[in-house]
């Protein structure tokens, strides 16, 4: 089956010769904030409460769901998506997308902020520690992840949603941006990789 | 002999995008020195090292993105309506994350010469990573004067 040729950077047109349809969605699914309102509160408990389980629970639940996420999109989403018509791929970016925009956000406050409690709780952050290069190494490959998420990954992730509201969605900027999020996805689900490598060596120490 | 096609219409959203300051580009690399601070004072936490490398990259951060709000504050042609709309919303929300991880500082009983760098880091990426959302949607909005 032939795709859709997009060549003059306006969306490519529906059979009958209009726009490509766009279902109607909410940028923000206002259904899942209650959702991200009880990992949030959940996560602060952990934290007050400084349970060894409940922060172990929220950080490894958070960087699984993470790293998982990361690399089923970027590896096997994306080429999927790339294969779909344009038609497709947009009723699928538009009950996707927004999602995204909640759950990732949420992962990463959880991953974090329980990480590094559970890493003050443990002991893992005194100077004395013997594995603390390892610690600070990922330290980095977390600021790198966090740098593309923020500065790539996250924006193009908006800027579709924003441009598929749009009358006349164009589709080579949804396109391109959905390659940079595909992307994006899939390199921080690579260095997530990293991370658990040493996560769990430390964790085995 | 086949007729020439017709040149494209010219889209004037992707027309005005290399009038636009770097905006975007500025915020990540304001992003990037603020994450290197936080990555230096989170490798030193309980060790008598010096904060100096951390408040140096700060101040530098600090430079970026007072830039970078100077630049985008004399664009005339660029969706400010729009802009606010997403950069309200995306402050809310970075602003709980951030007050999420200032609140992990405070109650670990974090020295106050430290949390202070990490209160000003933190302040700043609520600020930055907004600014980056906002303008990543605004950049490719219409504007009325697109219509004529």
């Amino acid at each position: 089956m032939a795709d859709v040729v997009v060549n003059d950077g306006r969306a490519p047109a529906h059979p009958e010769g209009g726009p490509p349809r766009v279902p109607a969605f909410d940028i923000i699914p206002l259904k899942g904030l209650p959702f991200v309102a009880l990992a949030l509160i959940g996560l602060i408990v952990a934290i007050v409460s400084n349970s060894l389980w409940a922060l172990t629970f929220f950080h490894v639940l958070g960087g699984g769901l993470w790293t998982g996420i990361d690399l089923f999109v970027g590896l096997i989403i994306g080429p999927i998506l790339g294969r779909l018509s344009i038609p497709a791929r947009i009723e699928f970016s538009v009950r996707f997308m927004p999602k995204m925009l909640l759950i990732m956000p949420t992962l990463v406050a959880m991953t974090l902020g329980a990480g590094y409690q559970l890493a003050r709780h443990v002991g893992n952050l005194k100077a004395d520690y013997p594995h603390h290069g390892w610690l600070v190494a990922s330290y980095i490959i977390v600021a790198i992840m966090a740098l593309i998420a923020l500065g790539l990954l996250e924006p193009a992730n908006l800027a579709v949603l924003f441009e598929l509201k749009k009358p006349r969605p164009n589709g080579e900027r949804i396109a391109r941006l959905m390659k940079v999020f595909v992307y994006t996805a899939g390199i921080t689900g690579l260095m997530q990789l990293a991370t658990i490598f040493i996560m769990t060596f430390l964790a085995s120490r | 002999m086949s007729t020439p096609a017709a040149p494209a219409a010219v889209d004037p959203v992707e027309a005005r995008q290399s009038s636009l300051p770097p905006t975007a580009r500025l915020a990540t690399l304001t992003l990037a020195f603020i994450l290197s601070a936080g990555v230096y004072m989170a490798a030193n936490t309980s060790r008598a090292a010096s904060m100096v490398p951390a408040d140096v990259i700060a101040v530098i951060a600090l430079l970026c993105l007072v830039a970078n709000v100077v630049l985008l504050a004399r664009t005339k042609e660029f969706a400010w309506n729009m802009f606010f709309l997403v950069f309200r919303w995306a402050l809310l929300a970075y602003a709980i994350i951030a007050g999420i991880l200032e609140f992990v500082f405070v109650f670990d009983h974090t020295p106050s010469s430290r949390l202070a760098i990490l209160t000003t880091l933190l302040l700043m990426f609520a600020l930055d990573v907004p600014l980056i959302l906002a303008f990543s949607v605004a950049r490719y909005q219409p504007l009325p004067s697109d219509a004529s």
